[in-house]
């Protein structure tokens, strides 16, 4: 149990997706402009990744690790190159039945997150977790507490970021860091922050 | 004529996926402590960029609309997969420093945001054209920023020595910041400022105007 909350800490502070390894940038700078819409989105990363992360985990430890398909009759088989196109399948699938969902049921949040939903397939925070999750052997416990504390921390992160660029608006900046330019220099300056957790140890 | 030429250069300076369409960030500031590590991923890039856009471009009026997003996903992730075992055969030290990014290009927003916003609605071989151009701008950023951040931060350019520094008894003392991944953040919000003081149309509009001649107190 204490392993597993360790692990919860360590996803969303020491190892936070967007501040420490720069994972899901994209969305991160585009839809951080009002905090409404960053916790909408945060939100939506959160469920994401608690579905997504442990899905993978079940096909990798049952169909695609070596050895996998023994209960089939083919202990040689080493299907792990198609990693990459099974975790994105299924990153693919779950976002379309969620944006699905969300116009039926959410219109106001569909509309909010407009071009942006499609996009989450390709939030590099969400297929980088299933990634992390294969290189560092997670079981499928492990699977659920850091898909889910990954989402947390990026939450979090794109929450912070849209709170300062919110009082941000107020203040004369040069011309051509205007917008984006200064967006950068700040989430710099956070993620400078950020890494004082690095020495962490859990 | 001039059409391509417009899609093929245009997203160098006047559009760049970078600076001005904000696609593509992570991989630009994971992997550009070093230039040549930068360099293939750029080419790497650049190569799914096109392809990918050419083959959605060629069966676009056959995908239904609600699984668009799959269809396109599988295609690209083919192609990366092909990417990343041909590195592995034949450029492994490059591709272990790499490490999870090459599998990240799938979801590097550039492959998807063009195969959404051009490949959908454009022929094939125009499709390609403006995958070739995106990663070309894509890749201008990244050299960019690489050639600063190894220059600065170890004095080396293509792990080659321009720079002595003092551990090698030289003069120039290494700014370690520069090979953190903060400072990519810093040299690309710099570059921008650069690049929208030249191109005076991309200055974004301010949301809230501080009156002329207002006092402080006025103001709050």
């Amino acid at each position: 149990m204490e392993h597993l909350i360790s692990l919860f800490v360590k996803a969303v502070f020491v190892e936070n997706m967007a501040l420490a390894f720069f994972l899901g940038m994209c969305t991160f700078l585009a839809l951080s402009k009002k905090v409404e819409t960053a916790i909408g989105l945060g939100i939506a990363v959160v469920v994401v990744l608690a579905i997504t992360v442990p899905l993978n985990n079940l096909l990798y430890q049952n169909l695609l690790v070596d050895g996998a398909l023994e209960w089939a009759g083919l202990p040689g088989v080493d299907l792990s190159f198609l990693g990459l196109l099974s975790y994105i399948g299924v990153i693919a699938a779950v976002v379309q039945i969620l944006e699905m969902t969300l116009d039926k049921y959410m219109p106001a949040l569909y509309n909010a997150l407009g071009v942006f939903l499609p996009l989450i397939t390709v939030n590099c925070a969400i297929m980088g977790a299933s990634l992390f999750m294969v290189e560092r052997d997670y079981n499928f416990g492990e699977s659920v507490v850091y898909g889910v504390g990954a989402g947390v921390g990026w939450a979090l992160a794109i929450a912070a970021l849209a709170g300062i660029r919110e009082k941000l608006k107020y203040s004369d900046v040069p011309a051509g860091l205007r917008g984006l330019g200064i967006t950068f220099i700040t989430v710099g300056l956070m993620s400078l922050g950020f890494m004082s957790f690095s020495g962490v140890q859990l | 004529m001039s059409d391509v030429k417009k899609v093929l250069f245009g997203p160098i300076l006047a559009n760049n996926p970078i600076a001005l369409q904000i696609l593509g960030i992570c991989s630009a500031l994971a992997v550009t402590s070093s230039l040549s590590v930068s360099l293939v991923m750029a080419i790497a890039l650049t190569l799914v960029t096109a392809f990918s856009s050419f083959f959605i471009a060629i069966i676009r009026s056959h995908i239904p609309n609600s699984i668009r997003i799959i269809v396109q996903m599988i295609i690209i992730a083919s192609l990366v997969i092909v990417v990343d075992q041909v590195l592995k055969a034949f450029a492994y030290e490059i591709s272990k420093q790499l490490s999870v990014f090459v599998g990240l290009i799938i979801t590097n927003c550039i492959v998807m945001g063009r195969a959404e916003a051009f490949a959908m609605k454009n022929g094939p071989v125009m499709s390609f054209v403006d995958g070739i151009g995106n990663g070309l701008g894509y890749s201008a950023m990244l050299i960019i920023v690489a050639f600063f951040r190894e220059l600065l931060g170890a004095g080396k350019l293509f792990g080659v020595e321009i720079f002595a520094t003092v551990q090698n008894g030289g003069w120039y003392q290494p700014n370690g910041l520069m090979l953190l991944p903060p400072s990519a953040f810093f040299v690309i919000g710099l570059v921008i400022w650069a690049l929208r003081s030249y191109k005076k149309e991309q200055v974004e509009e301010p949301e809230f105007k501080i009156a002329a001649n207002s006092r402080s107190q006025e103001a709050l």
